[in-house]
């Protein structure tokens, strides 16, 4: 009897510790959320945030090729395969511009790399809007994808699907709320483009991983912000491995600086 | 009743009382130990990331200044002042020969301006193997950098300046921020754009899924006007750990005559071109200044630059490339079709 009741109460004990655990599993699972509400928005779950107005800081960090058309047929840092050499040798900006495609050079898999200044909003609850004043794009970093959506035409911002990568979760399992987090962005359904205005090619077989992360410069000072974007493009038709980058923003206080621009072959 | 209770019965009745009040005890804690949110068990369980690893530097990105090393006047995005400047026009490659600077490079901020892989891993200690520090090993050269984790104080600002300076680090979620002091004056790019011994260093590592990505940001009161950043991005090698190509920088002698300072007077550096040589990028832009970070910067450059860039070579022919065969190899200028490749094409024709 004695042993059934120390049993029984092991029992009770664990499963208590269960309930509770799972409770706050669930509680911290389902971000802000309160019991029996409605899933939280992406923005309302955001660890950080990414929202104003940034500026590109070029920082030596591929000066070259970056705030100068870089020299035609140089490729530097770039794995290209002998079928990009042939599109890159071929670049003829006044065949683009009769085209009327001078934003090649303003895709998905470059346009973070162009100085340049960006505006993020949230256009709504799920889905984050990245304005650029260099070439006048638009990117939307969806967080709840739409089935078929990224079956449409191909452009040259393709289709980016967006989500959380919360960092230090709190609780003894590490379920609990977190700390901070980053953003993580794929790309797919390109029209295909340039990596660099000199004519380096990617394809619209293209694919595009970026991660987006706020860090404080000096550190826990209330410096500046600045934001990390870390780009990795993957092209099995031009590329022969990926093609790494990283890119600075520091954050703006006012939109000062922003100077609308459209698309250009030459610059 | 109670006079038929056996002794051992009263023993089981007391007993289980005190079992029982043992069970509402334990429920108590544990219901409270469920329901806190206790910080204090998370910082070592959940908030430390493990940055251990062996992390490959892809060699696509700033490939000019890690990869063969920068033009001499390639100073293009630094926040150099006016004394920087002029420092680094003078800077001869002829002073690291002479025993006292032989090894000048190598110092903390080295390891983020070239195409180093990296080992990291933990170094454990105590009765509980908590980890106590952080070591980094760069593929070749200095002698890495240890990250302090166990609240250890700095060296007394009055200490001498050692290459391996003194770094403590912290957590903010997964990402390990470490800062070094104690710096020695050393280049901040390989080219003599030197920091001076006053700057502190800030390395924010920040790993993701296989990635890892580091931010070096560089402070220096006296050579420059703003933080001077990088960003980096390694890939986990999944294949095999990395090794050092190199030991540890040491001191010899290269046949510089005790005494001599190779340095070049004001104006006088024959070496202030190359970026307008191979690059078209004019002397006000290699020359730096935190102005030449910024976008605005393309305006001043725009029109001389599309001015010349009808007259630049078709063909690139120099320090176009450092891939070959799918492999970086360093700069190299575009590969000439083979013989028979041309004989082919005629061929086709």
């Amino acid at each position: 009897m004695m042993r059934n009741f120390v049993l029984n109460s092991t029992v009770q004990v664990t499963l208590v510790l269960l309930v509770s655990l799972g409770a706050q599993t669930v509680a911290h699972a389902q971000g802000r959320r309160g019991p029996g509400g409605p899933a939280p928005t992406a923005e309302a779950a955001a660890p950080v945030d990414f929202t104003g107005y940034w500026e590109s800081v070029v920082q030596d960090e591929d000066w070259e090729y970056r705030m100068v058309t870089p020299r035609p047929g140089d490729y530097a840092g770039v794995p290209l395969k002998p079928a990009g050499m042939q599109i890159m040798n071929a670049w003829n900006p006044a065949k683009d511009t009769a085209a009327g495609e001078q934003c090649k050079s303003y895709g998905a898999p470059a346009i973070m790399r162009v100085p340049e200044h960006l505006h993020i909003t949230w256009q709504d609850g799920q889905t984050l809007k990245m304005e650029t004043d260099a070439g006048q794009q638009t990117r939307l970093l969806h967080f709840v994808p739409s089935v078929g959506a990224a079956q449409g035409p191909r452009t040259w911002q393709g289709y980016s699907v967006a989500q959380w990568q919360f960092q230090g979760r709190t609780g003894r399992f590490g379920t609990g709320a977190p700390t901070w987090g980053n953003l993580k962005v794929s790309t797919s359904d390109l029209k295909a483009g340039y990596l660099r205005k000199n004519g380096i090619p990617y394809s619209e077989n293209a694919g595009l991983v970026e991660y987006f992360d706020l860090v404080q410069v000096p550190p826990e000072s209330n410096g500046h912000w600045w934001m990390v974007v870390t780009s990795v493009v993957t092209d099995p038709v031009y590329l022969s491995s990926p093609f790494v980058t990283d890119d600075n923003f520091m954050k703006l206080s006012s939109a000062a600086g922003w100077q609308p621009s459209a698309c250009s072959a030459m610059w | 009743m109670a006079s038929k209770q056996s002794p051992f019965r009263a023993a089981h009745s007391a007993g289980r009382a005190i079992i029982l009040r043992g069970m509402t005890f334990t429920i108590a804690l544990s219901l409270c130990a469920a329901a806190l949110p206790v910080r204090a068990q998370i910082v070592s369980a959940t908030e430390v990331a493990d940055l251990s690893g062996s992390w490959i530097s892809p060699a696509t990105n700033d490939v000019l200044e890690r990869d063969e090393g920068p033009f001499t006047d390639d100073f293009v995005g630094m926040p150099l002042n006016a004394a920087g400047r002029a420092l680094a026009a003078s800077y001869s490659a002829g002073m690291l020969a002479e025993p006292q600077r032989v090894c000048q490079l190598y110092d903390q901020w080295h390891y983020s301006n070239s195409v180093f892989n990296i080992r990291i891993w933990p170094q454990t200690g105590g009765p509980t193997g908590a980890i106590q520090a952080w070591k980094l090993q760069p593929t070749e050269d200095n002698g890495g950098m240890t990250i302090w984790m166990d609240g250890r104080s700095p060296p007394s600002k009055y200490a001498n300046h050692l290459r391996g300076a003194f770094t403590t680090g912290h957590w903010k979620g997964d990402m390990l921020i470490a800062t070094t002091t104690g710096m020695k004056r050393a280049p901040a790019r390989d080219n003599g754009a030197f920091h001076s011994d006053e700057s502190t260093m800030t390395s924010t590592f920040i790993p993701h899924d296989d990635m890892l990505t580091i931010v070096y940001v560089l402070h220096d009161p006296v050579y420059m006007t703003q933080p001077y950043m990088y960003s980096r991005a390694y890939v986990k090698s999944v294949t095999r750990p990395i090794g050092t190509k190199y030991p540890p920088c040491t001191v010899n002698y290269e046949g510089t005559p005790q005494g001599d300072v190779p340095y070049f007077p004001p104006g006088k550096n024959p070496l202030m071109h190359q970026m307008m040589q191979y690059f078209h990028v004019p002397e006000y832009a290699s020359a730096g200044g935190a102005d030449t970070m910024y976008p605005a910067f393309r305006n001043r450059l725009k029109a001389q630059y599309l001015k010349t860039y009808s007259s630049f070579p078709k063909k690139c022919t120099q320090y176009c490339t450092n891939f070959r065969f799918a492999q970086p190899v360093g700069n190299l200028p575009q590969p000439v079709e083979s013989p028979a490749a041309k004989s082919g094409r005629r061929k086709a024709k």
